[in-house]
C-alpha cells in the first residue's frame, strides 16, 4: 500500500471527449498514455514520478479494462527490459522512472534497446531530479540519449503540452523506429493545470494477443552483424525519419515577432521560467506575447538543423537556455552555426551559470544581461538604468540552521543506529558503507554512520575491497527496497562468492519507504496482484549465507545493539547479516490511527502510549537527543531562573515507538523519561481495581506532603 | 546559503500587475499541500486562471518544503506562469515555522517593496539546534527583527498552538491568517467553500481557520508575547516548618539586592531537596560569599544560582521523590489527555548501575567498596540492569516513595561526601580568586554549569569541568583570564567530546 491513495483521482482518469481534466502533472501523462492506446506500463518509484507509478497502481481495474498490462517492476532495469514487446509487436509501451538514477540502472536495457529499434512506439517517462529538492548526484538524462540514440522529448511544462508531447512522442517512436524518453522535471510533475479531454483506447494489439502469435526476426538481435547494420539503420534512416517528422509535425515551437536582432533557444521545460524573466523586464505579457523571438525545443535531441539555421537568420545575438552541465545543445548548435559559416554570435553557459538550477533569479539576471548586450535599446528606461536602493535586510545565515531530511517521528530506523552508536562508542569507529534509502539519514547528524553511496542495492557491494577483512570489520547497511531493488544479486552473492568477512544490516520496514511506500518482496501486506511476504532471510539462505540473525523489533535497542556487537566479534568467518525489522511508522500510523480512532468511538479497549520527560529530572544535557533526532523529541526553556540549557520535551506528535525509554535505558542515560499508557474504555474490574490504587496511592502521598514544606509551582 | 543579489527592486510591467505569486515554506507532514489545494481551488472557484506546483522530493521526512501557487484573473487565454518563485517577486509569503520565515527571508523571497508575510512563530527545532550540550537554539527574536525589515506587512502568531488549541492542524489556521490580511481578492466565504468542499474534518478546520482569521485580522502581532507574569511560589506546610521557611527568607531578602530573587530560587531547591537546616547552611555559605563580594553583586548572585544546582545534586533519592511527589501524576495525565473515562499507566526508565548504589551506603563504606572492583562487578552483576518500573502499580510505588523518603539518610551518604567536597573545592577556588580577580572568581562559579547528567554523561561533564578548572589554572593572574574562561566554558558546551574545548585549551597553553 502506497503512502498516497490516488483512488479518487484515478476516476478523472476516465474522463472522455469533450470533458476537461484538471489536476496534477504526473496524473496528466497518465491520462495520456491511456489515450494513446498504449498496451503495457511499468517503471520503478522514485520522486519525482513515484506517484505515476502510484496511481497506475490505484488504476489496475481500469487498466485491465481497458487491456493494458500493468507491471511494478523489480528496478529500472527490468522496466527498461520490458519494453522488449514493443520491438517485434506494433504494440505502444511506456515505463517510468527517475533520471539520472533510473536510467543509468536501465541503460543496459536501453542501449539494447535503441539498437534493436522498435515497431510498436516505447516511451520512456523520466522524472528528471535535478535541482532544489532532489535527492541524488546532479546529472543530465540527455547524454544517454545522445549514446544510444534515443529521442528525447522536453515539452513546455503545461497540462495540454505535456500531453500532446506523449501522443506526439508515440507516433515520433514509430515513425523513425527508435525509442523516445520523455523528460519532466520535478516542478512539471506537481504542476497542476486544466487539458480537453480524448477518449481512452484500447490497445490495437494486446500483450495477450501478442502471446498467441508470437513473433521474432534475427535482424533486431544485438549480434554481430547485425549490430553493425543497427548502428547504419540509426544514422541513415532513424535519425532523418525523426528529423522529417519533428518538421513537419511542428513538434518545436517558435514565438515572438520574425524577425529581430537577437533571439532565444530555449528547452521546451525552462519556457516559463524565460516568459517569467521577459514579464519582469517588461518584454513580454501575461500571456507569453513577447518583443523576443524564442525558438522551443519541445525535442531536445535530436537538433534539427535547418529549423535553427532558419531561426538565426536576420540575427545577431542568440541566446540558449540549457539547464545543467555539459551544454550538449549550445554545442552542437554551434558546430550547426560553424558548419553554415554563419555569424551569429550564440550565448548561453558564458552568460548563464554552468552549474546549478536556472532560478528565478539567474534567469532575470542572465536574459537582461542578454538583452543589455544584444538590444539594450528594447528595456524599459527603468530597468536600463534603476534608480532604486536596495533595501538592507539583516543578514540571517548564521542565525538559521539547515533543515536537512531526517527520521520521521517513531521511525523503526532510529534505534538501529543508535544501537549502532553505542556499539562505536564500546568498539570504536568502523568502515560502513550506506545505500539508498532512508537510512541514508543515518549519515546526518546525530547520528553520523555511513561515509559514502555507490547506489541503489550497492551498500555491500561498496565494501567489496574490504571483503578480505582485517582487524575490524567492514559493515554495510542496505534498506529492504534496495536488497530486492538489486542487492541480492550485486550485493549479497557478491558477499557470499567472495567469502566476505563483513557484516551487512539489512533494514526491512517493510516497504520502499523512502519513495512512497510501494509495496516490495519482502511486504508483509497481502497484495492482491503481487507477490509479497517472501522474507528477505530466505533469500539470503538461498545464496549461501549461513550467519543470519533476525531482529524483529528494532526498538529492543538493547537487542540490536547485542545483535551487532556480536556480529562484529563473532570468530565465525563469512558474511554475516542482520535483518532488522520493524514497519515503517509513517505506513504504520496512516494504516493504524484511522482504526484505532474507530475502536475507542466504538467502545472498544485500546492502550495509547505515549512519552514524557519529568523536567524537574532533566539536567539539560541533552545526551538523548545525540541518539535521537526524532521530530517529537524536542528541547523547552524552562521558566525557572536556576536553569540555563533547556531540558527535554516530548511533544503530542509522539507515536509512543519506544526509542527513548530503550535508548535511555541501553545507554543509561538519565531516570527522566516515562511512558504514559493511556487506557481507552478499560473495563469495569480495571476501572475500580486501578481507582483502588490510585486512592492508596494519594494517600501516602498526602501524608508526605502533610508533613513537609511544599512548594506550590510557580506560575 | 547567502542574501540574494537579486533584491533590487524592479517596477513590474504593468501588464503583469494581475499576477498574484504565492509562496508557502513548511516543514515536512505540515499540511502545507493541503493548504495549497485550498488556495488553488478557491482561486479558480472565484474566477481566476491557477497554477500550483511543489518542491518535495525527501523533504516529505522532516525537512524544509516549498510549495507556489500563481493566479490571475481568467482571460481568453491561458496566462503563462511561472513554475518556482524568484527572489524579490513574491506577494505573499506564507511560513509555516520561524526559522522557515528566515529562510524565506534569506532567499530574498520576502521584500519590502511587495511581500506580505504570514508565520507561525512555533518552532520545530533542527536537528543541530538540539544535540548541542548547552543552549543551541537559534533566536526567533533575530528573524522577527529582520522579518520587521523586508516584509512589506508581517503577520506573525503562533498559529500551530492555535491550531491544536481548535483541534486541527496548522494548515488550517495559516488559511484562516491568509484570509484576515486580505491580501487575496477573495471574501471570507469564498476560503471556507474551499475548506467545505475538500470535505475532509470540515468542522475542526472551520474552527481553526476562524481563529486564525480573528487573529491576522486583528492586527495582533503575537500571542506568545502575552506571557503571565511570574509568582512567587506559595509554600504550604506545617506551622513549624512555614515559621523557619519565614525565618531562612527574610534572610536571603537581606542578601545583596542584585542576587536576592535568585537567591530565594535557590533556597527554595534546596529546601525542597532535603530540609530546612540544609536551607540554612546554604544561606551561611552564601552569606560569607557576600560578604567578601567587593564587586557588583555578580559573585554572591552566580555563587546564589550554582551553589543551589550544587547542592541540589541528583541522587537517587531526589529522583524517587520527584516521581513519588504530589501533584506528578495530575500533571502527565491533563498532559496526556487523560480523564476520568480512562486508566492511566506510568511505566519509568531506571537503569541503576554499581556506582549510584554504593554512592548511597554510609561514606567510609562506601568510599571502600567503591575501591575494591570486584565487590563493584557483583554489586553490577545484581543491581545493574534496565528497570522499567510502572509507577502506578503499589508495589513499585512504595518502593520509589520509600527511596524518595530517606533524606534523613542522604548527609551520610559516599554521595553527600563527595559532593561537599567538590563544593568546598570549588566556591573555595573562586573564593580565593575574589580578591584577586573578581571576574575570574564568577567565571569559576559559573563552570558548575558543566555538570550534568547522570551515569556517564555526568562523569563526561564533570571530566570538563576538570579540563575547564586546569586552563583556569595556567591563566590565573593574566589580565584577560576571566575572558578565556569563559571561552573555555563555552567550548565545553559546543560538543559532547569535548573536542572544541580540546582546541581552546590547545591556545591557552599555546600562551599561558
Amino acid at each position: 500500500m502506497a503512502e498516497r491513495s490516488f483512488k479518487a483521482e484515478v476516476e478523472h482518469l476516465k474522463l472522455g471527449e469533450g470533458d476537461t481534466f484538471t489536476g496534477e502533472g504526473i496524473l496528466a501523462i497518465t491520462k495520456a498514455l491511456l489515450e494513446s492506446g498504449v498496451g503495457y506500463v511499468g517503471g520503478y518509484q522514485g520522486a519525482p514520478i513515484s506517484h505515476l507509478m502510484d496511481v497506475l497502481s490505484d488504476a489496475q481495474d481500469l487498466l485491465a479494462d481497458l487491456g493494458v498490462r500493468y507491471e511494478a517492476n523489480a528496478n529500472e532495469a527490468a522496466a527498461g527490459a520490458m519494453l522488449a514487446a514493443s520491438v517485434h509487436y506494433p504494440i505502444r509501451g511506456a515505463v517510468t522512472f527517475k533520471g539520472s538514477v533510473g536510467v543509468n540502472v536501465a541503460s543496459d536495457a536501453l542501449a539494447n534497446l535503441a539498437s534493436s529499434g522498435v515497431t510498436g512506439g516505447a516511451m520512456i517517462i523520466v522524472g528528471e531530479d535535478y535541482g532544489e529538492g532532489s535527492s541524488i548526484m546532479q546529472e543530465r538524462t540527455h547524454a544517454f540519449a545522445m549514446k544510444s540514440q534515443f529521442w528525447l522529448l522536453d515539452p513546455r511544462p503545461n497540462l495540454p503540452s505535456i500531453v500532446k508531447a506523449v501522443s506526439d512522442g508515440f507516433e515520433l517512436s514509430e515513425a523513425s523506429n527508435t525509442p523516445v524518453m520523455l523528460m519532466v522535471r520535478i516542478r512539471s510533475c506537481h504542476v497542476t493545470g486544466s487539458f480537453e479531454c480524448r477518449d481512452n483506447r484500447h490497445p490495437e494489439l494486446t500483450v495477450r494477443d501478442a502471446l498467441s502469435e508470437p513473433r521474432s526476426d534475427f535482424a533486431r538481435v544485438v549480434l554481430p552483424p547485425m549490430s553493425f547494420a543497427h548502428e547504419q539503420d540509426k544514422v541513415k534512416n532513424r535519425w532523418p525519419a525523426a528529423e522529417a517528422f519533428i518538421r513537419e509535425r511542428g513538434l518545436n515551437e517558435m514565438f515572438g515577432p520574425d524577425s529581430a536582432r537577437l533571439g532565444i533557444v530555449v528547452q521546451g521545460g525552462m519556457y516559463n521560467g524565460v516568459i517569467r524573466a521577459l514579464q519582469r523586464l517588461g518584454l513580454a505579457d501575461i500571456y507569453g506575447e513577447t518583443d523576443v523571438p524564442i525558438y522551443v525545443l519541445n525535442v531536445t535531441y535530436p537538433l534539427i538543423s535547418n529549423e535553427f539555421l532558419e531561426f538565426c537568420e536576420d540575427k545577431e545575438h542568440v541566446l540558449v537556455v540549457e539547464e545543467g552541465q555539459p551544454e550538449f545543445i549550445e554545442t552542437q548548435l554551434g558546430s550547426f552555426l560553424y558548419r553554415a559559416s554563419s555569424d551569429v554570435k550564440l550565448h548561453g553557459k558564458d552568460l548563464f551559470p554552468m552549474a546549478g538550477e536556472y532560478t528565478g533569479a539567474v534567469m532575470l539576471d542572465t536574459v537582461e544581461a542578454f538583452v543589455r548586450l544584444a538590444a539594450p535599446d528594447m528595456l524599459p528606461a527603468n530597468v536600463r538604468a534603476p534608480n532604486a536602493e536596495k533595501p538592507k535586510i539583516p543578514d540571517l545565515s548564521k542565525t538559521v540552521p539547515i533543515r536537512p531530511p531526517g527520521f520521521c517521528t517513531g521511525c523503526p530506523e532510529r534505534p538501529i543506529f543508535a544501537a549502532m552508536k553505542l556499539v562505536e562508542n564500546e568498539l570504536g569507529k568502523h568502515q560502513i558503507a550506506a545505500d539508498i534509502g532512508c537510512h541514508l539519514f543515518a549519515a546526518l547528524p546525530p547520528f553520523e554512520i555511513g561515509g559514502a553511496t555507490m547506489g541503489y542495492g550497492l551498500g555491500p557491494a561498496a565494501n567489496g575491497a574490504f571483503d578480505g577483512g582485517g582487524e575490524k570489520r567492514p559493515v554495510a547497511i542496505i534498506g529492504d527496497g534496495g536488497f530486492w531493488h538489486n542487492g541480492l544479486s550485486s550485493s549479497f552473492t557478491n558477499m557470499s562468492f567472495n567469502k566476505s568477512d563483513g557484516v551487512a544490516i539489512v533494514v526491512d520496514n517493510f516497504y520502499s519507504a523512502a519513495t512512497g511506500g510501494q509495496d516490495i518482496m519482502s511486504s508483509r501486506a497481502t497484495n492482491p496482484t503481487k507477490s509479497t511476504r517472501n522474507p528477505i532471510s530466505k533469500a539470503l539462505k538461498g545464496v549461501g549465507i549461513d550467519w543470519v540473525r533476525e531482529v524483529d523489533r528494532t526498538y529492543d535497542v538493547g537487542r540490536m545493539r547485542d545483535t551487532i556487537r556480536e556480529a562484529l566479534t563473532t570468530p565465525e568467518k563469512g558474511p554475516k547479516v542482520i535483518v532488522a525489522s520493524s514497519e515503517c511508522m509513517l505506513n504504520r500510523q496512516r494504516r493504524e490511527k484511522p482504526l484505532r480512532n474507530k475502536a475507542i468511538k466504538e467502545g472498544r479497549r485500546v492502550e495509547a502510549p505515549r512519552f514524557g520527560v519529568d523536567e524537574e529530572v532533566c539536567t539539560g544535557d541533552h545526551a538523548c537527543m545525540r541518539l535521537s533526532g526524532c521530530p517529537s523529541l524536542s528541547l523547552k526553556k524552562l521558566d525557572d531562573p536556576l536553569r540555563d540549557d533547556p531540558v527535554a520535551h516530548i511533544d503530542q506528535s509522539c507515536v509512543g515507538c519506544g526509542n527513548c525509554g530503550e535508548v535511555a535505558d541501553a545507554a543509561i542515560l538519565c531516570p527522566s523519561f516515562y511512558r504514559a499508557d493511556v487506557v481507552h474504555n478499560p473495563g469495569g474490574f480495571e476501572k475500580w481495581w486501578a481507582g483502588m490504587r490510585s486512592r492508596v496511592i494519594g494517600w501516602l502521598i498526602k501524608r508526605r506532603a502533610s508533613r513537609r514544606l511544599e512548594f506550590q509551582a510557580a506560575s | 546559503m547567502t542574501v540574494h543579489e537579486a533584491l533590487a527592486p524592479r517596477q513590474a510591467d504593468p501588464r503583469l500587475g494581475g499576477i498574484i505569486k504565492l509562496a508557502i515554506l513548511a516543514v515536512g507532514g505540515q499540511g502545507g499541500g493541503v493548504l495549497t489545494n485550498w488556495i488553488e481551488s478557491m482561486a479558480r472557484a472565484s474566477g481566476y486562471a491557477a497554477q500550483a506546483t511543489s518542491v518535495a522530493g525527501v523533504a516529505q521526512r522532516t525537512g524544509a518544503t516549498v510549495y507556489y501557487v500563481e493566479m490571475a484573473p481568467a482571460g481568453d487565454k491561458p496566462p503563462i506562469f511561472s513554475l518556482m518563485p524568484a527572489a524579490g517577486d513574491v506577494d505573499i509569503m506564507i511560513t509555516a515555522e520561524m526559522m522557515e520565515a528566515g529562510r524565506a527571508i534569506m532567499r530574498g523571497f520576502v521584500t519590502p517593496d511587495r511581500t506580505v508575510l504570514i508565520s507561525s512563530t512555533h518552532r520545530s527545532l533542527a536537528v543541530s539546534e538540539k544535540t548541542v550540550p548547552g543552549d543551541g537554539i537559534a533566536s526567533s527574536e533575530e528573524v522577527k527583527a529582520a522579518a520587521e525589515v523586508a516584509a512589506r506587512h508581517f503577520i506573525c502568531a503562533d498559529f500551530d498552538a492555535l491550531a491544536i488549541s481548535n483541534g486541527s492542524v496548522i494548515s488550517a489556521t495559516l488559511f484562516g491568517a491568509l484570509a484576515g490580511s486580505g491580501a487575496l481578492p477573495f471574501p471570507r466565504e469564498a476560503y471556507e467553500d474551499a475548506i467545505r468542499a475538500s470535505g475532509k474534518g470540515v468542522e475542526a478546520s472551520l474552527r481553526a481557520f476562524a481563529a486564525g482569521f480573528d487573529q491576522a485580522s486583528s492586527g495582533a502581532s503575537d500571542t506568545a508575547a502575552t506571557h503571565a507574569p511570574t509568582s512567587l511560589p506559595g509554600v504550604v506546610g506545617p506551622d513549624r516548618l512555614s515559621r523557619g521557611w519565614q525565618a531562612l527568607s527574610e534572610r536571603a531578602r537581606k542578601l545583596p539586592p542584585e542576587a536576592v530573587e535568585i537567591a530565594e530560587a535557590g533556597l527554595k531547591k534546596v529546601v525542597q531537596f532535603q530540609d530546612l537546616a540544609y536551607g540554612a547552611d546554604y544561606l551561611d555559605r552564601l552569606e560569607k560569599v557576600a560578604a567578601s563580594d567587593k564587586g557588583d553583586g555578580r559573585l554572591t548572585r552566580e555563587a546564589a544560582k550554582y551553589l543551589a544546582n550544587a547542592m541540589a545534586y541528583d541522587d537517587i533519592i531526589r529522583v524517587a521523590d520527584a516521581k513519588t511527589r504530589a501533584g506528578r501524576r495530575e500533571r502527565i495525565a491533563a498532559e496526556m489527555n487523560s480523564g476520568d473515562a480512562q486508566v492511566m499507566h506510568v511505566t519509568e526508565f531506571l537503569h541503576p548501575r554499581a556506582e549510584e548504589i554504593v554512592s548511597m551506603l554510609p561514606a567510609k563504606m562506601g568510599a571502600r567498596w567503591a575501591e575494591n572492583p570486584r565487590r563493584m562487578a557483583l554489586i553490577d552483576r545484581l543491581f545493574n540492569k534496565g528497570r522499567r518500573m510502572r509507577t502506578d502499580s503499589l508495589p513499585t510505588f512504595l518502593a520509589l516513595y520509600f527511596l524518595g523518603g530517606l533524606k534523613s539518610w542522604r548527609k551520610k551518604t559516599l554521595r553527600h561526601a563527595e559532593e561537599m567536597a567538590h563544593i568546598e573545592a570549588w566556591l573555595g577556588r573562586a573564593m580565593e580568586e575574589a580578591g584577586r580577580d573578581y571576574d575570574l572568581a564568577v567565571e569559576i562559579l559559573c563552570c558548575q554549569r558543566l555538570i550534568k547528567g547522570y551515569s556517564d554523561t555526568h562523569a563526561r561533564g564533570q571530566s570538563k569541568y576538570a579540563r575547564v578548572m586546569e586552563g583556569i589554572d595556567l591563566l590565573a593572574g593574566r589580565d584577560d583570564a576571566a575572558e578565556w574562561a569563559r571561552r573555555l566554558r563555552e567550548a565545553a558546551l559546543v560538543d559532547e567530546n569535548g573536542k572544541a574545548l580540546d582546541g581552546a585549551l590547545q591556545t591557552v597553553r599555546s600562551f599561558a
